[in-house]
């Protein structure tokens, strides 16, 4: 077998998963059916559960080494995982890669394997380029579990699964609701995995709501409405999914000022009187006030923001414990 | 020099319109003629149940010297155009550093000589340095042997200087090869602006980088009445704007590398970094508009767009993995895949990979016939075997038809009546 033609190779939907179809690695939300996904919710759920109840800790992955490795700065992301891993009882490192040490692939290659040597168990992995984690994946030891915490604009998993949480907490069943994902969706990872994570959970109705030049060519594909206009895609949606809109992007021209995308796409509180009266309105942070988003919604009643992150922590300690081959035992 | 007898195989010169059983004769380093009288062979070579096929001419391939010998040299390449049935490879232009110089044209095709494989056409930079702003010394290149000059894939992004590079090189009757491919919607992207790219966030291409700068040339081309060949087309745009350019009587051609015949954007779903490719693989319509283009003559050309690359220039996540494919020896089979999918008849197949691409260098060679230099290969039609690219004769190992199967294979290759290629460990002679 030739080691660099892996044809015909593991799509990236069977790589993520063992023969009998459980988690092995979470590099997408594409390609995990709706069973894996309720599974993973359920499993957070309980997660949740005991941490209502003031147990803070478990201990399911001890004896685990997790190694953060992050070729792309983040603070939140990285500091969840951490936690997540230690309220499981794993050992956690983590390693920020600067993008110049690490721009070519023999480097990325050297550095699993250094890690690898080190006993490692499981990878969480964030890095500029998409298919930066199947790449990873493809190559890593069959004993390492990876997760992916943000390949380029390629995907997100558990910021989608954690919305995914989110909604379900405070909405219910989601084929009764309509959602907007507002924004910069050609350069999010985390719109693509929401989209992804959304129609595989038979959501209701998924809109996109950007200009153009922020929207991927045929989007509509993905399975969503799209709309250009701010007031007509919000009319009567359930949930609104603010995305940050990065201060580079009005230097590479896609928009003309911030100004105008505040006028056009920020969401105040007249604009989400649009929607229905009981909608949520999430982010996946760190949100510009201001520019997408007034920080009376953001801080308003009707914002969830803040419950995300707690969420998060929930599903990330699902998913390592999942990837690991252990469940949850949810005290009776 | 031998006097070669190529008895009863099945002779294939679409550029004379021969497709018969007859004895080939060989002498002098030069074709003699079909079943000759009282020719006195020294050697007599039976290839009954076997094909005699001109030598292929590939319009581009990188043979990564000067500069990146670690990708390949013109030795390795060479060897493996020769063992692949192609006789003349178009070295391009864009090595490190680039050829701009008639002292570089000399050494590659020294180079070339010593290595005793595949003839290397080359063509030279269309300004210094690939610069884009300074014209080479056309006249002094020319001389020194270049069939035609390029700036490859580096953009001329001043459209005066594209103008009178093109009217100096019309003026000495050179042709120039362009690569159309607008770098303002380029930069940065590595995958056809489509559903797979938009589903796996890579950073994308329209089709419009493509005919944009189709759109800059032409009308440049109608300006200045230079020959202008466009290699590697991908789209379907392209093709029907290159179609249009050649029945207003402009005086251009075009080609396609053979890999886009055969991919599309959909084997990037895994993001494998073997189609990394430049122009990328696009969708389903705009393969099956090369393959109408192919048929109809609009492309009269398919090359390999041969870039061999080392081990870790590919072993990286997509966007990072360096652009290209160890094409060489995928020529010949998938020009004849095209047959076998009913693309383009057999004859055709061969013309656009043999005289086809030797009337656009000009030279007289991708044919059979009397009095031409002997550049031919025997191919065995019923071989059937797989592609392992740890087996590729290149130095490049890269390529996305590792596991395909063929049929058919190269047994022998003559350049200049000399075997330089034997399959099956006969020896060369």
């Amino acid at each position: 077998m030739n080691a660099l033609n892996p044809r015909p190779g593991p799509l990236p939907n069977d790589l993520q998963l063992t023969d009998d179809g459980r988690l092995r690695h979470l590099l997408d939300v594409e390609g995990l059916g709706r069973p894996l996904l309720e599974q993973i919710l359920d499993n957070a759920e309980s997660f949740a559960g005991l941490n209502d109840q003031g147990v803070k800790k478990v201990p399911l992955l001890r004896g685990k080494t997790v190694a953060n490795l992050f070729f792309e700065p983040s603070t939140r992301t990285r500091t969840t995982f951490e936690l997540a891993a230690k309220r499981l009882s794993a050992d956690v490192m983590s390693l920020t890669m600067s993008a110049s040490s690490t721009t070519k692939g023999e480097t990325l290659l050297d550095t699993l394997r250094n890690l690898e040597a080190m006993q490692c168990d499981m990878f969480i992995v964030r890095h500029a380029e998409a298919g930066a984690a199947h790449f990873i994946a493809r190559h890593v030891a069959p004993n390492i579990a990876v997760i992916n915490a943000g390949d380029g604009r390629h995907a997100h998993p558990t910021q989608a699964l954690l919305d995914m949480f989110t909604i379900r907490r405070h909405k219910g069943d989601l084929s009764r609701l309509r959602i907007a994902v507002v924004g910069d969706v050609l350069h999010s990872r985390v719109a693509r995995s929401e989209i992804h994570a959304l129609n595989t959970l038979a959501a209701g109705e998924v809109r996109v709501i950007g200009p153009r030049t922020l929207l991927p060519a045929g989007v509509e594909r993905l399975g969503v409405q799209v709309y250009h206009d701010m007031d007509e895609g919000l009319r009567d949606v359930d949930v609104v999914i603010m995305l940050r809109l990065q201060r580079e992007r009005m230097r590479g021209a896609f928009i003309p000022s911030e100004h105008e995308y505040f006028q056009r796409y920020g969401l105040t509180e007249a604009r989400l009187a649009l929607a229905a009266p009981d909608a949520i309105v999430m982010h996946p942070g760190p949100a510009n006030r201001g520019v997408e988003i007034t920080s009376e919604v953001a801080d308003g009643p009707q914002s969830v923001i803040l419950r995300q992150v707690t969420y998060g922590l929930s599903i990330r300690m699902a998913v390592m414990s999942m990837v690991m081959g252990v469940n949850p035992k949810v005290p009776a | 020099m031998k006097r070669i007898l190529i008895r009863q195989g099945r002779i294939l010169d679409p550029a004379n319109g021969v497709d018969r059983i007859a004895d080939l004769a060989l002498a002098e380093g030069r074709i003699v003629g079909l079943d000759p009288t009282g020719f006195q062979a020294d050697e007599t070579l039976d290839a009954k149940g076997l094909w005699i096929l001109p030598g292929l001419v590939d319009l581009a391939a990188r043979l990564r010297e000067p500069g990146e010998e670690h990708k390949g040299t013109v030795a390795s390449e060479c060897r493996a155009a020769a063992a692949a049935g192609v006789t003349t490879v178009c070295a391009q232009p864009d090595t490190q550093p680039p050829i701009d110089s008639p002292a570089d044209v000399r050494l590659l095709r020294q180079k070339a000589e010593a290595a005793a494989g595949a003839r290397v056409a080359v063509v030279g930079a269309l300004t210094n340095g690939l610069d884009g702003e300074h014209l080479t010394e056309m006249a002094a290149l020319a001389e020194a042997g270049c069939v035609g000059m390029s700036n490859a894939q580096r953009p001329v992004a001043d459209l005066l200087v594209l103008r009178r590079a093109l009217e100096y090189a019309a003026g000495l009757r050179l042709t120039v090869f362009a690569q159309p491919m607008e770098a303002t919607l380029t930069r940065g992207s590595c995958a056809h602006e489509g559903a797979v790219a938009s589903r796996l966030g890579l950073a994308a291409i329209p089709v419009a980088a493509e005919t944009a700068a189709l759109g800059h040339w032409l009308a440049l081309v109608e300006q200045t009445g230079a020959r202008v060949h466009f290699g590697r087309l991908s789209s379907a745009a392209g093709v029907r704007l290159l179609a249009r350019a050649i029945s207003d009587g402009l005086p251009v051609s075009g080609d396609a590398a053979a890999h886009q015949l055969f991919l599309t954007e959909m084997d990037v779903a895994d993001f494998n970094p073997q189609c990394r490719v430049l122009p990328p693989l696009r969708a389903e319509r705009d393969r099956d508009a090369l393959r109408d283009a192919l048929a109809d003559g609009t492309l009269s050309v398919l090359c390999s767009d041969h870039q061999p690359h080392e081990i870790d220039a590919k072993l990286a996540p997509f966007a990072e993995a360096q652009p290209g494919i160890s094409a060489l020896e995928t020529l010949l089979p998938l020009s004849l895949r095209l047959v076998d999918e009913g693309v383009l008849p057999l004859a055709e197949a061969i013309a656009r990979v043999t005289h086809a691409p030797a009337g656009i260098l000009g030279l007289p060679t991708g044919t059979l016939s009397a009095g031409a230099a002997a550049d031919l290969c025997v191919f065995d039609p019923q071989a059937e075997w797989e592609l392992d690219a740890d087996q590729l004769l290149s130095r490049g190992h890269n390529t996305p038809f590792h596991g395909w199967p063929f049929r058919g294979r190269v047994r022998r290759t003559f350049i200049d009546g000399r075997e330089v290629h034997a399959a099956d460990g006969e020896p060369a002679a």
